[in-house]
């Protein structure tokens, strides 16, 4: 494992020689573990109900936005937009609200998620080791939980109030997801929140140690990076695209066997081109307003992020086959869930 | 020379070399590869297997007379490779499964234990097993028991395309099992699979090294002339695998010095 300062140097690193070999590297090893081949996904917000308050994001609790949960007849129609549009593994997303979207709420939008999709993941509020269970056993595979920074005193300044501000329930959140038994577990630093690589190196231990004590958890990594929502700066990014690339190029050389997913904040020019690097999983035909896809007109939306890539699943679809790519719809069957 | 046909299951096949589905940039170069080397026998993972998305499903891209290999890719478990093989019954795509049951999403290394449980339960409900092991003498012992079709003992790494890091234990199965030895995953260049071939393998399975290639069925093609190149030279009495093989110079030929020849 590289130590820190090997991580600092490297990212500090100006010149572009220096990211074209990590690059080259880095695209060669990820063709021989995953071919061409890219996993689409696509996220469903449930609720924007939030009782953290984290000051870069949208839904946090003390910001004035319309606040919705889909009811089952809603969502059920957003899964269905999402399902016509060929998408078979779904993200579903919440604000982490304990109240307003508590277990037998996201247990019976499994069920119904489980109609019209093979794969199903969850980005939702931590929970207890047997709650994940009843989840797992009623169909949800994977849980994305982001630690966003691993530096302590920045962590605290930036999780104001609520369950989040808890870090270390949400260090062992992955653990606890894992005992319980689910497939795939996705990590994440919100990268412009505190030193790159400390965070790096810090997500990588995280990481390590996490296939040390569940080997047979298919992880996955994403790098979100910072942005603004409906245009108003709630802090500032400071990864530039060459760092950005070789944060996703690096992580594939360090893990050769873990998914890298790529959001629709960023911009669609430097998507396509990270496509090549590393990536192995994206979104498409992404809303992250609670009711985008079917229920409200955009005047009404308050995202969680504003998407830079409104690119719809055909286009992407067109597009990853333009660049001899195939793209993955269907990476999933489910089975009976059960340990 | 003619050679006997590869017998798995009491079904005969002529082509010795079996091609795994995933990793192609398009189903174009997938169907164009199973043309070029003529495999008979292709590996699809359930979870690739899309049922819906019409003109994208693998399974309109493989031609009728190809015997359906479907892997449990995903199975952490016995019991999970059991619930993929019976779905996969179940939707239709026959029952030929190959087993990879994969505890550790680092080095996708099969877990020989687990395999050899999924084996014993779905043999005895009438499946044609073809399990994935890392090479090891008692496992294999034990797939036999357990009534598996073949034995699929790995020559390196998955996607590692390394070849015949195994080659030894590897070659302990050929002598000492009377199954057929199918080596699969990390092989990674037609000289490997026909090195594989000329130890005495009965097939070779690659997927990678094609499906990664530049040009994939013409390395498709390369494959399944290595295989049987492999295979004629093993079938030929290779000099160097005949370690009983009478040398040149006898060691032991003073003893009959005395005895005039007849």
């Amino acid at each position: 494992m590289m130590t820190f300062q090997q991580i600092e140097n490297i990212l500090n690193d100006k010149s572009p020689k220096a990211v074209e070999e990590l690059a080259r590297e880095a695209a060669q090893l990820t063709r021989r573990q995953f071919g061409r081949t890219i996993s689409l996904y696509g996220p469903l917000y449930l609720s924007n109900f939030c009782s953290s308050h984290c000051t870069y994001c949208g839904f946090h609790s003390q910001n004035k936005i319309q606040r919705i949960k889909l009811e089952p007849a809603l969502y059920r129609k957003e899964m269905q937009f999402i399902h016509a549009q060929g998408i078979r593994n779904i993200l579903m997303l919440t604000g982490e609200s304990y109240k307003h979207t508590p277990l037998s709420y996201l247990k019976e939008a499994t069920l119904i998620a489980s109609e019209y999709f093979q794969g199903i993941a969850l980005e939702v509020h931590p929970m207890e080791t047997p709650e994940y269970k009843e989840l797992f056993a009623a169909g949800v595979d994977g849980i994305a939980v982001y630690q966003e920074t691993y530096d302590r005193a920045r962590y605290a300044q930036v999780h104001l109030s609520g369950y989040k501000k808890d870090y270390d329930f949400r260090y062992a959140t992955p653990y606890r997801a894992a005992e319980a038994g689910m497939r795939q577990i996705s990590l994440g630093i919100l990268l412009g929140l505190s030193n790159p690589s400390q965070d790096l190196f810090a997500l990588y231990q995280h990481l390590r140690e996490l296939e040390k004590s569940f080997p047979g958890v298919e992880y996955s990594v994403s790098f979100p990076r910072l942005r603004t929502v409906k245009s108003a700066t709630l802090a500032s990014g400071d990864v530039d695209d060459a760092q950005f690339v070789k944060i996703i190029a690096l992580t594939r050389l360090l893990f050769p066997r873990v998914g890298i997913n790529l959001s629709t904040r960023e911009e669609p020019k430097l998507r396509d081109h990270l496509l090549e690097i590393g990536i192995t999983r994206m979104s498409a035909g992404s809303n992250t307003s609670v009711g985008g896809y079917t229920l409200l007109e955009e005047k009404y939306q308050d995202p969680q992020f504003d998407i830079k890539d409104e690119r719809s699943v055909d286009e992407i679809v067109k597009l990853l086959k333009a660049k001899s790519f195939d793209p993955v719809f269907t990476d999933w069957r489910h089975i009976e869930n059960s340990l | 020379m003619t050679d006997a046909p590869l017998v798995i299951a009491g079904k005969s096949f002529t082509s010795r070399f079996l091609l795994g589905t995933g990793k192609f940039k398009n189903k174009k170069d997938l169907s164009d590869s199973i043309t070029a080397c003529g495999s008979e026998i292709v590996t699809v993972a359930l979870r690739r297997i899309d049922l819906e998305r019409h003109e994208e499903n693998i399974l309109g891209f493989i031609p009728p007379h190809v015997t359906l290999l479907t892997n449990t890719s995903g199975a952490r478990n016995a019991q999970e490779a059991v619930r993929i093989a019976r779905l996969a019954k179940a939707s239709g795509y026959g029952h030929w499964v190959k087993i990879e049951v994969i505890n550790d999403s680092k080095y996708l290394l099969p877990d020989n234990h687990e395999t050899i449980k999924a084996t014993e339960i779905l043999s005895a409900e009438g499946f044609v097993v073809l399990p994935y092991i890392s090479p090891d003498l008692y496992a294999a012992r034990a797939l036999v028991k357990a009534g598996a079709a073949t034995v699929m003992p790995l020559g390196s790494f998955i996607g590692s395309n390394q070849g015949l890091k195994t080659k030894e234990l590897i070659q302990v199965l050929i002598n000492e099992i009377d199954l057929p030895i199918v080596v699969d995953a990390g092989i990674g260049a037609p000289s490997q699979a026909a090195e594989a071939m000329e130890m005495g393998a009965d097939a070779v399975l690659a997927n990678t090294a094609i499906a990664t290639a530049q040009n994939p069925p013409l390395l498709a093609h390369a494959f399944a002339l290595a295989v049987k190149a492999g295979r004629l030279a093993y079938l030929s009495g290779l000099p160097l695998q005949r370690s009983i093989a009478k040398a040149s110079s006898p060691l032991t030929g003073f003893l009959y010095d005395d005895i005039p020849a007849n």
